[in-house]
């Protein structure tokens, strides 16, 4: 399985010379299983970069977290998309209120973007995501809620023994007076769990959070006790700050690796591959 | 089971803030939390009991209406929710620690999901006389 960043800025596109290094697209992850499988986590700005690299493919499936606009901002320019013919899948967090193919027309529709959904040319099916276990060619995914406002979900990603667990935007401390507790009554334990890799939200800064509490992101020190309870090998820091420059990510990363986790940090950098 | 649903986990966090009484049960019939404010009323502290299979919770604590007549396990408030996955009002007695029974008013919920999952079901309650 291989796992390139396309985008891991949070909440805001940030381009500018102070972010070229951990990049400024928003959330966008692609996976590559062995057989082929192509999946596209997030569709935030980072997409369409993607688009124009993928080759010739049969099909791709795009699992959305959920619809805040940084993860969907860039599929209207997912090439893709207008290829004639081309099977492409797209994944939402289930609503008891509107489906998926309802909630993303209030973005793929005029007069937010000229092109709806109806006219794209491509083979298009739209799912509510299954919470719990399905399949995707040939990888293994597990979906569940996590706490972050709205609908949102993390994924599980399974090719043979190694799991990639995705959880981008999520407050687990969320209202816990004593993090972390136990993992029962963790929000996203379950999917994280022994993870390979875990690439998670670590928006803040420590001194940042309190003025966000309930925002749906977590401070570092956070991120690093939820990953230390799960038992990942890696951590993999994402969905940054757009208020944090370069210089402001190293300092963030410097600490947490100065508290010695028991795993390997790695920064979420854009174009970063990892080989699993 | 790894972990509880998020709305589950949501929800005891909730009430764990709240000091209104609040009691939270899961659709396989487990007591999984009941909150400080209720502790006073029930007589017994969570950290004791920790999490309990219901039938074991009614043994413990017997439930009467308002006249002091018992209540059949399976017609309290909580199981017709589970069962019946339709909300529940009535006025109860329970006994508290000192013997006395006490007045109190029901409200029981059931806690549904995303994705039409049946999640289990809250209690939230009031004393309406003090002993």
């Amino acid at each position: 399985m291989k796992v390139t960043l396309w985008g891991t800025r949070g909440s805001l596109a940030a381009a500018g010379p102070e972010t070229v290094r951990y990049g400024g697209n928003t959330s966008c992850v692609e996976v590559r299983g062995d057989d082929g499988t192509v999946l596209v986590l997030d569709a935030g700005t980072g997409i369409r970069r993607l688009g124009g690299t993928l080759g010739s493919i049969a099909s791709v499936d795009i699992l959305l977290t959920h619809l805040h606009m940084d993860h969907l901002q860039g599929l209207g320019f997912f090439a893709p998309l207008y290829q004639p013919g081309l099977e492409v899948h797209i994944w939402g967090p289930p609503s008891s209120t509107l489906n998926l193919q309802q909630r993303l027309l209030r973005y793929l529709s005029p007069p937010l973007f000229p092109v709806r959904l109806r006219e794209l040319p491509c083979r298009l099916t739209l799912h509510d995501v299954p919470l719990g276990r399905f399949r995707i060619g040939g990888l293994d995914l597990e979906a569940d809620l996590v706490c972050h406002p709205g609908p949102t979900v993390g994924y599980r990603i399974t090719a043979g023994e190694t799991p990639v667990t995705y959880i981008p935007d999520h407050e687990p401390a969320l209202g816990v007076q004593h993090f972390p507790s136990e993992p029962a009554w963790t929000s996203g334990f379950a999917l994280a769990r022994g993870a390979a890799l875990l690439i998670h939200d670590a928006q803040y800064a420590d001194e940042d959070y309190p003025r966000f509490v309930g925002w749906g992101h977590s401070a570092i020190r956070d991120v690093l006790a939820f990953a230390r309870l799960a038992g990942v090998q890696r951590l993999m820091t994402f969905h940054h700050n757009p208020g944090y420059s370069d210089d402001d990510l190293d300092r963030l990363l410097e600490a947490a690796r100065r508290t010695r986790p028991p795993f390997q940090i790695l920064p979420g950098r854009e174009g970063f591959t990892l080989e699993l | 089971m790894i972990q509880k649903p998020i709305e589950l986990i949501l929800m005891r966090q909730l009430a764990s803030y709240l000091a209104t009484p609040i009691m939270i049960a899961d659709h396989e019939r487990t007591l999984l939390y009941f909150n400080p404010t209720a502790e006073a009323i029930l007589g017994r502290r969570f950290a004791e009991t920790q999490e309990m299979r219901l039938e074991e919770w009614m043994q413990a604590l017997p439930l009467y209406d308002e006249m002091g007549q018992f209540i059949p396990p399976e017609e309290r408030p909580l199981p017709t929710v589970l069962r019946e996955r339709r909300p529940v009002h009535r006025r109860l007695r329970l006994r508290g620690s000192a013997g006395d029974l006490r007045l109190i008013e029901a409200t029981v919920l059931p806690l549904e999901g995303q994705g039409g999952r049946h999640l289990g079901g809250v209690i939230i309650f009031w004393e309406l006389d003090q002993p």
